[in-house]
């Protein structure tokens, strides 16, 4: 299988960057998008040239690691997957492919694909935990949790907080991925209880770091790989009114 | 209070608060336009009076344009800081299927904003007595502008642009102010989508009345 890559390939942090066109013939149905752009990395190599830098670690979709933006898509055009499950099946012998790191201000790249993502981290540090006495794990009855609540809370935290969201929103917003995060603890009595501290620090933190506003536009929920919804930023609106409010 | 005005969702509180009220305000005035059909200028001007001299009105007045210029500065702000959040754009556009109408907030927004520059000259500004005019004609003033071709055509296209705006706009708000529920929301995206359409096509059809029954 043959494919046409446009690769973006930059240096460094403060390097310019431009567009490396390969034609490269070494791909296969069967492999996935990254075991291609490895394949590639080998010929590079072989060839005296410079790898392509890409993170990723799982490769299973759980480390939210390896993101980046094919052809107008993150995490290319197959919905609800991560770039490391994605399939070279979904590409056509011959086409051109181009693919760039995430874009936002808040993710500056470091190195060809790789962006740094420690704005997310910094958000999760501000108040995207409980704080409690640790020792023997507590008898599950103690706090009772109501069922359905339990689920969407399961549903919010299985973000893997891999930037998609950020990658495409118009807008640069990371509002899905901090409503995901303040939705998974707002919705259990454990997390009520640093409710208020935590929604404004995240937001607060959010902001500092550059992220843009959300417009409700969406594109976040139609690209995230784990199909988290926008009714969690609705809710992280709430969150955040009654903490100001209250 | 200054930290609930400066976050990124408070703004946007804020947004949709004043939109929100714009869009009932779009109502009221559509029902006053309905008075410019009948032959007989006496009840529009008696309501154009009215909404000039009523004190309680006046209030909604002040609340509205203040709602007016803070729903544009407000805007304005967020698509700026927007704007600087991806200094880089990506080479590929993007291929997501997003509502077509909400990328275009800014620029939809801006048409309205000219649009409502041209009709406060043309109507409230006479009012104020900043501008030239019979103020206590205001019906004869909306006949005589309706035989003008070209501000019929700017008016149309006005309003056709007010429609790609509202029908983002109504959902969104209720978005932002924290209201999203599977039970509901399909309910208010139909009555932001009715909205949209049936409003502004409101306008449309009395100012096409307009411009031949004269
Ligand atoms: S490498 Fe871990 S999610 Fe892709």
């Amino acid at each position: 299988m043959k494919v046409k890559l446009k690769i973006w390939r930059q240096k460094n942090a403060v390097s310019k960057g431009k567009f490396v066109t390969y034609d490269f013939d070494g791909a296969s149905p069967e492999m996935s998008f990254l075991e291609m752009l490895d394949a590639l990395n080998t010929t590079l190599i072989q060839k005296g040239d410079n790898p392509v830098a890409f993170d990723s670690d799982c490769r299973e979709g759980i480390c939210g690691a390896c993101g980046m933006y094919i052809n107008g898509y993150p995490n290319g055009p197959v919905k609800g997957i991560t770039t490391c499950h994605l399939s070279m099946r979904y590409f056509k012998d011959g086409q051109t492919i181009v693919v760039e790191p995430w874009r936002a201000k808040a993710f500056p790249v470091v190195k060809d694909l790789i962006v740094d993502r420690m704005a997310f981290d910094k958000i999760q540090t501000a108040g995207g935990f409980i704080s409690t006495n640790v020792g023997s794990a507590p008898d599950a009855h103690a706090i009772p949790v109501n069922k359905s609540k339990a689920d969407d809370a399961f549903d919010s935290s299985i973000c893997i907080g891999c930037g998609t969201c950020v990658a495409a929103c118009k807008n640069a917003s990371a509002m899905l991925f901090v409503s995901a995060k303040v939705s998974q603890y707002a919705l259990f009595p454990q997390g009520k209880i640093e409710a208020k501290e935590r929604v404004k620090a995240m937001i607060q933190t959010m902001d500092e770091l550059g992220f843009g506003n959300c417009t409700n536009t969406g594109a976040c929920e139609a690209q995230c790989p784990k199909n988290i919804s926008i009714i969690n930023i609705a809710r992280l609106n709430r969150e955040y009114f009654s903490a100001k409010i209250n | 209070m200054s930290s609930f005005l400066g976050s990124s969702v408070s703004k946007k509180f804020v947004m949709a608060i004043f939109g929100l009220f714009l869009i009932v305000f779009l109502l009221v005035h559509l029902g006053l336009n309905l008075f410019l059909l009948s032959d007989n200028p006496e009840p529009f001007n008696k309501a154009a009076h009215f909404m000039a001299s009523n004190p309680i009105v006046k209030v909604f007045e002040i609340v509205l344009m203040g709602g007016f210029l803070i729903h544009m500065l407000w805007g304005i702000i967020l698509q700026i800081q927007n704007w600087i959040a991806r200094p880089v754009q990506y080479k590929q556009m993007a291929q997501t299927q997003i509502s077509f109408f909400s990328k275009y907030m800014i620029y939809t927004g801006g048409i309205i904003i000219i649009f409502l520059l041209i009709h406060f000259t043309n109507f409230y500004f006479v009012k104020l007595g900043l501008v030239e005019g019979d103020h206590e004609n205001f019906y004869g003033m909306a006949h005589e502008l309706f035989t003008i071709p070209a501000y019929l055509i700017f008016y149309l296209f006005s309003f056709l642009i007010l429609s790609f705006h509202l029908n983002h706009a109504f959902q969104s708000a209720f978005q932002t102010l924290g209201l999203n529920h599977n039970s509901y929301t399909p309910t208010i995206k139909f009555i932001g989508l009715l909205y949209s359409i049936l409003v502004p096509a409101g306008f449309a059809i009395i100012a096409i009345l307009l411009y031949f029954s004269n």
